[in-house]
């Protein structure tokens, strides 16, 4: 009696021992989570506080006399005279008018503000329109990367400003009439890459990387999915089939990097396929991301229920039968969600396009599987490094854009499984 | 059975798709190459394909040497029209392009590019000699005590090496060994400092290059990746570093960076173009001629480079940062883009 009396008083001694513990224990569960969510809440308000002023654009709106005199142009449908013909002219003496107090003698300064590609959408809408000659129309112009950069970051010490004290002030007053607008950057969303940050746009890596990932699903998840279910429901367990399940769980941890100078020697050297399209940086993908898929199917197939596959062959199934008509249904949403993960991995990937010639600079928005592309990571990449301050902003923007794409992949994948997802 | 069906056309359409892919005739000119030459050749690659009919040509930085690799590989489609470098051509890689069959090549100098040592405008600048700055950032350097004996480098700040100097740490963040940069800031201010050493005048060529090109790796000098966005991001947050970039870095940020002097000079456009600031070098860019009239628009593109428009002293590469040759050496370029003459080995020697 004492005995137990003892032990139970011991049991208690320690109890409150035993809570601190699991107290502490759990504080450790919740700091961890804390740090990883911090990390998480520095990354997102370092890019969205950087990104977000990438969605707006300067735009300069003026009325331009479109006079054939001062731009040596007296007919628009002459080839020859269209590429001698001045178009630059219009657009300086148009903002001229805006601003009180500029003249002849501005010309250079003025001509600083104005985009240096404004000159071709003149020439485009003229080629368009020929009847415009001798008009004036009210047109809106992006305006130069340095204006820009002035109206959105005039005291961000992250910025150097470019224009001189009077180019600010003229600046000031053409927002201050309306000449002068921002508004929601439909440049950057609607063109491929530049290297002026104010037309440079984001649709070509968007397109070069469906056209990717298109290539990739197309291919990798068919294969994928006939590889695991050959493995897990037809195969025989030997040596053979342990060495090569050895080998693609291997494959799985494979530096991506390998892949790359693989597709290199294999897609472009050997087949001699073109360099940058996305048809090789989808095989390329394909490669990587099989193994995934191969892995999270066999592991969908292997959650199927034997029950069902015994209930199946007993009133007469064939094993293919069984396979396509109860197994592969019910192990879908797995195969699904293992698919998509592996989609938004390849999505994110840049080291091995490097190889295969998909990190350049295109501007050409592609049109084709065939067609020179990047892919929204490569231009993170490539505007990171650029020396113009403005692709800062750009770059941030593009990687909001990139997340945006992974989260809805990701969250496809917890839908996917929520909804077909059979428990037994 | 359906879903067999889909996923079998499917996989089918994917591989017949990817398999048959022909070694199509290209109507985009391939450019690939040296990084810094990158941010002039896009800009240009960009106004060709605003202002011709031709497609925007693509570009992809390589890097001198894996640029002028890819160029050798040989004539045909798959393989690139032009490459860009920051250094000449090596013999041997002129040797590997002829043994490819790339025979015609004709050779584009497009200006100089400087590499600068810089430092927030707030800090104190620099004014320093190559040869104070091989003894600040060398491995090895001679013994203060005796000349001729090579030491592991003792001085941390930089007012060791010459009392002139600000009493400072030595602290310099700069490209990795990978970057066509680092090899030209070793080449021409690391040796250009270090050759007349009396401890390394009688070495053999070999010998001198292992202790001139040696940079400390005992933390003053920072290898800070090919990203020179992060360097010139540093230096504005501390104002006791200094970092290694080209120059047209230091001129987007002009108002924030200050360049050191060497020997005595600032790198400005003209200090550059004239040869007279140390630290320069040339850009090129090689064309190969099979490929003119095959792939369009090659001769255009050229054309458009060498134009006064683009290298003129008010052309649009000179304010992206490049120093523009002279005028008669822009004449010289347009010249060239007319013959398209061909590159003779022994100007490579």
């Amino acid at each position: 009696m004492t005995d137990q009396n003892s032990q139970a008083e011991l049991v208690r001694q320690s109890l409150k021992r035993r809570y601190r513990k699991e107290r502490r224990f759990r504080a450790y569960g919740i700091a961890a989570i804390a740090v990883a969510l911090a990390a998480l809440v520095i990354l997102f308000t370092d890019i969205i506080g950087k990104g977000h002023t990438a969605f707006i654009k300067t735009t300069i709106t003026m009325d331009v006399a479109i006079d054939g005199e001062m731009m040596y142009l007296d007919d628009p449908t002459d080839e020859r005279q269209m590429k001698m013909a001045d178009f630059v002219e219009p657009l300086i003496q148009a903002l001229i008018r805006e601003i009180p107090g500029a003249d002849q003698n501005d010309k250079a300064a003025v001509r600083d503000l104005i985009n240096p590609y404004a000159s071709n959408q003149l020439r485009d809408a003229l080629k368009e329109n020929p009847d415009l000659l001798g008009t004036t129309q009210t047109m809106t112009f992006l305006s130069h990367t340095n204006v820009d950069v002035y109206v959105k970051h005039a005291n961000d010490p992250n910025y150097s400003i470019k224009l001189t004290e009077e180019e600010r002030a003229w600046v000031d007053t053409l927002v201050e009439k309306g000449v002068v607008e921002t508004s929601f950057n439909d440049v950057f969303f609607s063109r491929g890459d530049s290297r002026d940050p104010s037309r440079a746009g984001i649709l070509g890596a968007i397109v070069g990387s469906l056209l990717t990932m298109v290539v990739t699903l197309a291919l990798s998840f068919p294969i994928g999915v006939a590889a695991a279910i050959y493995l897990e429901e037809f195969a025989p367990q030997n040596r053979l089939t342990d060495f090569i399940e050895v080998n693609i769980n291997n494959l799985a941890a494979v530096p991506s990097i390998i892949f790359g100078l693989l597709g290199l020697a294999v897609f472009i050297n050997l087949f001699g396929m073109p360099r940058s399209v996305p048809v090789v940086g989808g095989l390329v993908l394909t490669l990587m991301t099989l193994p995934t898929i191969i892995i999270s199917s066999r592991a969908a197939i292997k959650s199927v229920p034997p029950s069902i596959r015994e209930a199946a062959e007993g009133i007469g199934a064939s094993k293919m039968q069984v396979v396509l008509h109860h197994v592969l249904p019910l192990a879908m949403p797995g195969m699904l969600t293992g698919s998509i993960i592996g989609m938004a991995q390849a999505l994110g990937e840049t080291a091995p396009l490097l190889l295969i010639g998909m990190v350049a600079f295109i501007v050409d928005v592609p049109g084709g599987f065939f067609d020179s592309a990047t892919v929204l990571p490569v231009q993170v990449f490539l505007w990171a490094g650029s020396p113009e301050l403005a692709f800062i902003e750009r770059a941030s923007a593009a990687i909001m854009v990139l997340l945006t794409f992974l989260i809805s992949m990701n969250a496809l994948a917890i839908v996917l499984r929520k909804r077909l997802e059979r428990r037994w | 059975m359906k879903l067999s069906k889909v996923l079998t056309s499917v996989a089918l359409a994917g591989s017949v798709a990817a398999l048959s892919a022909p070694a199509m005739a290209r109507d985009t000119i391939s450019i690939v190459g040296s990084s810094t030459v990158y941010p002039f050749a896009t800009v240009v690659a960009e106004r060709f394909g605003a202002n011709t009919d031709f497609p925007t040509p693509k570009l992809e930085s390589t890097g001198s040497g894996g640029g002028l690799k890819l160029f050798c590989q040989g004539i045909g489609t798959q393989h690139p029209d032009i490459t860009n470098a920051s250094r000449r051509m090596k013999p041997s890689e002129f040797d590997l392009c002829s043994s490819n069959g790339v025979t015609d090549i004709t050779e584009f100098r497009i200006g100089s590019d400087g590499i600068v040592i810089a430092s927030s405008s707030k800090a104190e600048n620099l004014d320093i000699s190559l040869e104070q700055l091989f003894l600040a950032l060398g491995k090895q350097v001679p013994n203060p005590d005796n000349e001729n004996e090579l030491i592991a480098n003792p001085y941390e700040n930089w007012s060791d090496v010459d009392s002139s100097l600000p009493n400072k740490p030595i602290r310099v963040m700069g490209p990795p060994p990978t970057s066509g940069t680092r090899d030209a800031f070793v080449e021409l201010a690391m040796q250009g400092g270090c050759e007349d050493l009396p401890a390394v005048a009688d070495m053999s060529e070999d010998d001198m290059e292992g202790v001139c090109h040696s940079i400390r790796e005992d933390g003053a000098f920072i290898e800070a990746g090919e990203n020179d966005n992060l360097i010139v991001q540093k230096l504005i947050d501390d104002t006791d570093l200094f970092g290694v970039f080209g120059y047209s870095f230091l001129e987007e940020n002009a108002d924030r960076l200050q360049a050191a002097r060497l020997e005595g000079m600032v790198p400005t456009v003209e200090n550059i173009a004239a040869d007279e600031y140390p630290v320069a070098r040339s850009l090129f860019f090689y064309v190969k001629k099979a490929h003119v009239g095959v792939v369009p628009g090659i001769n255009e593109y050229i054309e458009e480079f060498t134009s006064a428009g683009a290298m003129g002293p008010n052309g649009y590469l000179k304010s992206v940062g490049l120093i523009v040759p002279p005028r008669e050496a822009l004449m010289d370029l347009q010249d060239k883009a007319a013959e398209m003459p061909n590159l003779k080995k022994d100007v490579l020697m």
